[in-house]
């Protein structure tokens, strides 16, 4: 009887143990490193907070100044701080132009050497082709500039004329963005063409399609999306660029399309103002983050753009 | 219907048909291989034109002639006879002032050499030709100089020397050297790593471990996204407004009882940078936790661990290889990033070795913008020369990088 009794309470109080054991138990260094875990995490929400706070209180202090006006400053056509004129149009021209430039040459090269490497090259010619263009995406920007203003530069003036070209030029600032984005378009969109499925190749061949006509008509409308993303990635690339403008496309913002003449762009003209003696709460100052802010906004629209075109028109495979 | 015959043609009209979709086949295919090979094309130019502005011959001019100081050529000379003519054409105080920026028995042989023409021959560099005018016309350079300045002399010389890397900044470019700004980059680099690594893969670990599909894992992944295609310039704004501006008092010391400074220091840079480089570093070092397999971390619940000594013992040490690939990817980002330093101030000029988090700094691809946008062509010699030192950095890191990842991704699970 004894024993019972024994096990029966043994029984209940060894349950009793499971049953709080069960319960979670508090462990505080557990709950201080899961805090300090989340604060990591939410620090990138801080920062792009942190950049939307900053550069709009910055412009608003820039917009609510008696001498500038938001409507003329994107309706009027000069830039010169020192006559109080802010009209953003001579800066935004030539950032598109540089941009424009640097599209058409990295879109045709890029997406052809794409189409290259997923459907044509061997594995081994392929090992060879990427590291390549992979260094090509490593090398700093300002080397960018150094090959734009000493090569390329005096290599576009021997081909149309010193009269025409000027030293620092849009053209060459353009061109050498183009070969700098180049490789961040080939591999997105190898990335995306590489994700087609095989059975869509295959099918392709046994209707009798040649290998390129599988390429041109099957895989790269299949990737399209991807590709098309690919781009905006580098227009939004190109938009942003510094070091390669402010070198080779020259000092003064200036409102012209012709690519042969010099003008300031929007990061360029950052770059140059904030270089040299900047006192802080004057009007330059604030106006540099008015441009800043222009052109965070335009990045960040095409880079929202190009992440929708990637989810929305992505064709689904099993 | 006329169509219908052409749509399906026969007999020879069929093999000319089949020839001709190969043939355009065979074209394009060609258009490919070329805009591949163009990418390729332009990396070759870009390293021929740092070359061949990096070496090439130099006219010089001694306001002083040697045969003057010695009679055995100066190169032939030991150090302690070099060391020994400084002291006899220098007045004291110089001489002094050398030993004591840097003492005479621990300078090289070379450096003593390179005084002794900077300060007592007074060799000056009057022009200079790249590598491919002084292989290809030398005989011409050479008539060309004899007729122009039959006092100079005309010598090969490479811009990169030891010396180049061991000096610092200094107003004649045949003088100048990195040192001030390679020693800048490499404190810059690890004190951004030391800010952006632990936030970092803290932010990787949350993202995989802790917020896996929930709503704030995806607000927090597409802002990672969108982060990491702010330009460059827009995180120098940033910077500029908070770390040098706002936080003056820490950035610059002040709070710390430093003031001779202000907020234009190390300090703010790799803080600047820190941000830059944080979306990198997360992304890549979430790829390395996601392929930790999860039968590690059932194993370690099942021994009763909890959540974080799961991750410490057992996802993070396995992980460590693709973070520290990753981490890499992100310095040599970082060494070459240039437009954010400018903004947040760097200096151009500046030839004190940075001694604290508080100094004032230069960074080695500064120093290439400052020398590339002056007009005389010396500055664009030397400019090559610091390109090639940051290349050379840039292709060590990302060779270790390539080196690290084969060796670890061969133990699959």
């Amino acid at each position: 009887m004894a024993t019972s009794t024994d096990i029966q309470t043994r029984l209940a109080t060894t349950s009793q143990l499971r049953l709080n054991q069960l319960t979670k138990k508090f462990r505080l260094g557990e709950s201080v490193i899961q805090t300090l875990i989340f604060t990591c995490g939410a620090i990138s929400i801080v920062i792009t907070s942190a950049i939307v706070v900053v550069l709009g209180q910055e412009a608003f202090l820039f917009f609510s100044n008696p001498e500038v006006n938001l409507i003329d400053f994107f309706t009027t056509t000069k830039w010169s701080p020192n006559i109080l004129q802010f009209g953003i149009w001579p800066l935004v021209t030539s950032t598109l132009v540089t941009s424009f430039i640097a599209i058409l040459t990295a879109m045709p090269l890029g997406l052809c050497a794409a189409i290259f490497l997923s459907e044509y090259a061997t594995e081994r010619v392929k090992g060879l082709l990427k590291p390549t263009l992979e260094v090509l995406a490593g090398v700093p920007t300002v080397v960018y500039g150094y090959f734009a203003l000493t090569f390329v530069t005096p290599f576009l003036r021997n081909i149309f004329g010193r009269e025409t070209v000027e030293i620092y030029n849009m053209l060459s600032a353009g061109l050498v963005i183009g070969i700098m984005i180049m490789p961040l378009v080939t591999s997105m969109s190898e990335d995306a063409l590489s994700a087609v499925p095989r059975a869509l190749r295959e099918g392709a061949y046994g209707l009798g399609a040649t290998k390129l006509e599988t390429a041109i008509q099957v895989v790269v409308p299949a990737a399209f999306s991807g590709i098309v993303a690919a781009f905006i990635i580098g227009i939004s690339r190109a938009f942003g660029e510094t070091m390669i403008v402010a070198i080779a496309a020259g000092a003064g913002p200036k409102l012209t399309l012709n690519p042969f003449s010099a003008a300031e762009t929007m990061a360029g003209h950052i770059v140059r103002i904030s270089g040299g003696d900047l006192s802080y709460a004057s009007l330059d100052y604030e106006s540099l983050f008015a441009i800043a802010l222009l052109l965070f906004v335009i990045t960040l629209t095409l880079n929202l753009i190009s992440r929708y075109v990637v989810n929305r028109f992505r064709e689904q495979y099993e | 219907m006329s169509t219908e015959k052409s749509y399906m043609p026969e007999g020879a009209q069929l093999k000319a048909f089949i020839d001709s979709r190969h043939r355009w086949g065979m074209i394009w295919q060609s258009v490919f291989l070329l805009a591949t090979c163009i990418g390729i094309l332009a990396l070759t130019a870009l390293i021929y034109n740092v070359v061949d502005s990096a070496f090439g011959l130099v006219v010089v001019e001694d306001r002083i002639d040697p045969a003057t100081i010695s009679t055995r050529p100066l190169e032939e000379l030991s150090k302690d006879e070099l060391v020994a003519i400084l002291q006899a054409n220098l007045s004291e105080g110089a001489f002094n002032k050398l030993n004591t920026d840097q003492p005479y028995t621990s300078r090289s042989k070379e450096n003593v050499l390179e005084v002794v023409y900077e300060r007592v021959v007074r060799r000056e560099v009057e022009g200079s030709y790249s590598l491919t005018d002084s292989l290809l016309r030398r005989a011409e350079i050479e008539q060309e100089v004899a007729q122009e300045n039959p006092n100079a002399k005309l010598i090969f010389r490479s811009w990169l020397t030891p010396q180049f890397l061991t000096t610092p900044m200094a107003s004649k470019p045949e003088f100048a050297g990195i040192r001030t700004a390679l020693l800048g980059s490499i404190a810059l680099v690890m004190l951004t790593m030391l800010f952006a690594l632990p936030v970092g893969i803290g932010a990787a670990v949350y993202l995989h471990e802790y917020a896996s599909q929930s709503f704030i894992y995806k607000l927090i992944e597409t802002n990672i996204y969108n982060l990491a295609g702010v330009p460059s310039i827009v995180y120098g704004m940033l910077g500029l407004a908070v770390f040098v501006r706002a936080l003056e008092g820490l950035t610059s010391g002040a709070w710390f009882g430093v003031t001779d400074s202000n907020g234009r220091t190390i300090l703010s840079a790799s803080m600047t940078m820190a941000l830059l480089i944080l979306p990198i570093i997360i992304v890549n070092a979430k790829e390395a936790i996601k392929a930790v397999p999860d039968s590690f971390r059932q194993a370690a619940y099942g021994l009763g661990a909890t959540k974080w000594q799961t991750i410490w013992a057992h996802v993070l040490p396995n992980a460590l290889p693709g973070i520290l690939t990753g981490s890499i990817l992100a310095i040599s980002r970082a060494i070459g990033e240039t437009a954010p330093l400018v903004v947040v101030g760097a200096s151009t000029f500046i030839t004190v070795d940075p001694d604290s988090v508080f100094s004032k700094f230069t960074a080695l691809p500064i120093q290439i913008y400052s020398w590339t946008a002056r007009p005389q062509a010396e500055f664009r010699n030397i400019a090559a020369a610091a390109i090639i030192a940051l290349l050379v950095l840039l292709l060590t890191m990302n060779a270790s990088a390539i080196i690290l990842r084969n060796r670890f991704s061969r133990r699959s699970y």
